[in-house]
């Protein structure tokens, strides 16, 4: 995996290589095996480099001048060793064995549509230096990150944000609106990143700018679309087909020339995937997991039983509360967003354990829960609507206990309280947002915490309008399941997990994530997937469960499924907890103002409220997890006052 | 205690603990479920508070919104319960 990094200069500038350079350098952590930039007139490209194919001849940024085109590329093209022999035969001529060298043949033969042929995971800028125009693109389903702004007469684009502020003439602010929407869907909604003037191109766009053509053209080329098949096959044909894609997917994720090794975390997913690894490679596989010293996140148990079970070489990195606080602000620094869990600070652990054992590349499990609709949220809907029908029931609110046996607070409520919790009512029911407007307005009371500056900025926001004005036409003609997954797949999952806690955690060290679950075609077979084969009853990942059989223990397919969660505030602080030294200084009142970003007073009492050791909610942990990582966040990024402009 | 003393205390409390000292104009009859200040850990604190502040017992079938979803409906309960005391 690599760090890509680029400036179009429009009229008379012209990038540098020394601007270049800093944008590489900023993010050499994605690519330590090597960097290089190439200038051409207007234009600019940088790469870091993280060599995994090709070593020898996969040097970037790529330049075939007889094509007249050049590449900075981050990410792999698994299916490159296909699409290479199909442009052979069309009269190509290749110099290295790169999937780089791929894109660039295959741009030359079809243009912006060559992406439709791809399959991997991906973030790209080509200049076409005939036409003076670069084509950038991001995978389909936001992998790998992209990020551009315009500004002082440049385009500029690059893997993370950092890169963009690295340039002095980049202007630093924190956007009051990405701040807000974080608190709300616990990132900014595309195309947002968290400082104002910088965009993210959103999963499955391409864009398109010229020294002709300023503006850039950002358009989609792929998009997730729940759409029902007619003659519907048995259920076991389906069973065969996720088994045979995944499979597939998986063979074809462990092209590299360097070794693989996987996450291992016990539940079915990564078991799933490691199992296939193990079906495909004899070579010893080396496994890798968290574990916590809390038994209220710890999972050892079906770790140790999986790498058993699929003998492999399986390592652990041990997770304290107190580790947590100690790598927090890296963690800040690397997910570049405010976050409201703490979440990405094992997986920030995990990455390390897995460079310091030799390796740079793993398979994980990510994506089965949003594509074949594994997440308590989608139980819990099906719950609420259940309930809602008959909203007198005193019996059905029952099953949201059920749900979360984890959750002390949820136990403990009456029917009643459940009832108004759950928002369970005969109206709630007909909000097409209906599954997911209770988490994001436990988030949006937190709002509470900004200061009066930032909500001055806020005025006329409305965090749902906006969200709905995201939705495709169709999305309230399909069924509630489809909904809440279009609403993880397209929003959670690129704007977090699979960039605040999937990219930016591994490639802090260097190490690339591939995910076979979110190979498209196993992504469009989830999408077609009925809806009683996704959850069965209550069985989430119905389908999954009934492929995995045979692969993986009988005990891990029927396991209740455990979210992986860390703890939050309590790692920081509490009349046990040693806290960190940077805690009291970043949130001191002398420091919040400084940043104008929060209410002093309000975040005070929330610490105070933290270090008594009184019970802190869901909502209180994740308003303690964002106002620390946003203060963080704008130390980091912006210096001593969110409006410096350089 | 008469029942406003019980208003203000119980107003200081859910200021303090849900509204992190930021009191929003929230008005002793306003639903404190509506108005998004409390959720499933604020009820469990809320009894805590009411206990210990007022030296009542909760019982299980009283945690109930009719009872305590608003300032002025939980001070009414408390009074109640005082009574029975």
């Amino acid at each position: 995996m690599c760090g890509i990094a680029g400036l179009l200069g429009y009229g008379t500038n012209r990038p540098n290589y020394d601007s270049l350079l800093r944008m590489i350098v900023v993010q050499k952590h994605r690519g330590p095996d090597g960097h290089g930039v190439f200038l051409d007139g207007p234009v600019g490209l940088g790469h870091a480099r993280l060599s995994i194919i090709d070593p020898e001849g996969g040097h970037q940024p790529m330049h075939l001048p007889e094509t007249g085109l050049a590449i900075t590329f981050n990410g792999e093209i698994f299916n490159y060793i296909e699409l290479r022999e199909e442009l052979l035969a069309k009269g190509h001529k290749f110099v290295t064995r790169s999937d780089t060298e791929v894109i660039l043949h295959l741009y030359q033969e079809y243009g912006p549509t060559c992406v439709d042929q791809m399959n991997g995971q991906w973030a790209f800028a080509i200049w076409d230096s005939r036409r003076q125009s670069l084509f950038l693109s991001r995978d389909r389903a936001g992998i790998r990150p992209l990020y551009y702004t315009i500004q002082s007469g440049f385009f500029g684009f690059a893997s993370e944000a950092k890169a963009l502020l690295s340039l002095p003439f980049i202007s630093r602010k924190i956007d009051s609106h990405a701040l807000a929407e974080t608190f709300v869907f616990w990132h900014p909604l595309p195309p947002r990143s968290i400082f104002e003037g910088i965009s993210v191109l959103p999963p499955g766009h391409n864009l398109a700018v010229g020294l002709d053509r300023p503006k850039p053209e950002i358009r989609p080329y792929w998009q997730i679309r729940f759409e029902k098949k007619n003659g519907d096959p048995d259920d076991e044909h389906y069973f065969m087909e996720l088994k045979s894609l995944i499979a597939d997917a998986t063979r074809l994720m462990l092209r590299a020339d360097v070794p693989v090794g996987a996450y291992l975390s016990g539940g079915l997913d990564s078991s799933v995937t490691t199992a296939l690894i193990r079906k495909e490679e004899h070579a010893a596989l080396k496994t890798f997991s968290v574990t916590f010293a809390d038994p209220r996140f710890d999972e050892s148990e079906y770790q140790r039983e999986v790498a058993a079970y699929l003998g492999t070489d399986h390592a652990a990195v041990n997770c304290s509360g107190g580790d947590i606080a100690r790598v927090f602000p890296n963690v800040v620094w690397h997910a570049e967003q405010p976050i409201v869990r703490t979440a990405p600070a094992p997986l920030f652990l995990l990455s390390r354990l897995v460079r310091d054992s030799g390796l740079k590349v793993v398979l994980t499990g990510e994506g089965a829960d949003e594509v074949l609709g594994g997440y308590d949220i989608f139980k819990e809907t099906k719950i609420r609507r259940f309930c809602s029908r008959y909203p007198e029931s005193n019996w059905r609110p029952l099953l949201l206990k059920r749900l979360y046996p984890y959750m002390e607070n949820i136990q403990k409520q009456s029917i009643s309280y459940l009832k108004a919790f759950f928002q369970i009512s005969q109206q709630a029911i007909l909000n097409p947002l209906f599954s997911h407007i209770p988490r994001w307005e436990l988030g949006a009371n937190n709002l509470l915490f900004l200061s009066e500056e930032v909500m001055a900025e806020l005025e006329g926001w409305d965090p749902l309008a906006k969200m709905k004005s995201l939705l495709p036409e169709e999305f309230e003609s399909w069924d509630w399941f489809s909904r809440a997954q279009y609403l993880e797949f397209t929003f959670l999952m690129p704007g977090y997990i699979l960039s605040a806690q999937g990219d930016r955690m591994a490639l802090a060290h260097g190490v690339e994530s591939r995910f076979p679950f979110l190979d498209h075609r196993v992504i469009e077979f989830g999408a077609r997937l009925p809806l009683r084969l996704r959850m069965n009853g209550l069985v989430e990942k119905y389908a999954l469960k009934r492929a995995a059989r045979g692969l993986i223990p009988e005990s891990v397919i029927k396991r209740t499924k455990q979210p992986y969660r860390a703890p939050d505030a309590a790692s920081f602080t509490g009349p046990s907890v040693i806290e960190p030294e940077y805690l009291a200084d970043v949130l001191s009142e002398e420091r919040l103002k400084a940043q104008r970003l929060f209410n002093p007073k309000a975040v005070v009492l929330l610490l105070q409220k933290a270090r008594q050791g009184r019970v802190l909610g869901v909502r209180d942990n994740m308003a303690f997890v964002g106002v620390l990582s946003s203060q963080l966040l704008a130390e980091q990024f912006l210096g001593a006052s969110r409006h410096i402009t350089n | 205690m008469t029942k406003s003393d019980i208003i203000v205390s119980l107003q200081k409390f859910v200021i303090e603990t849900f509204l992190f000292g930021q009191d929003k104009g929230l008005k002793p009859e306003e639903s404190l479920l509506k108005k998004g200040i409390i959720d499933s850990t604020g009820v469990i604190e809320l009894i805590d508070f009411i206990e210990s502040a007022f030296h009542i017992i909760v019982d299980d079938e009283e945690i109930v919104p009719e009872n305590l979803d608003s300032i002025d409906r939980a001070a009414a309960f408390v009074m109640r319960k005082r009574a029975d005391l």
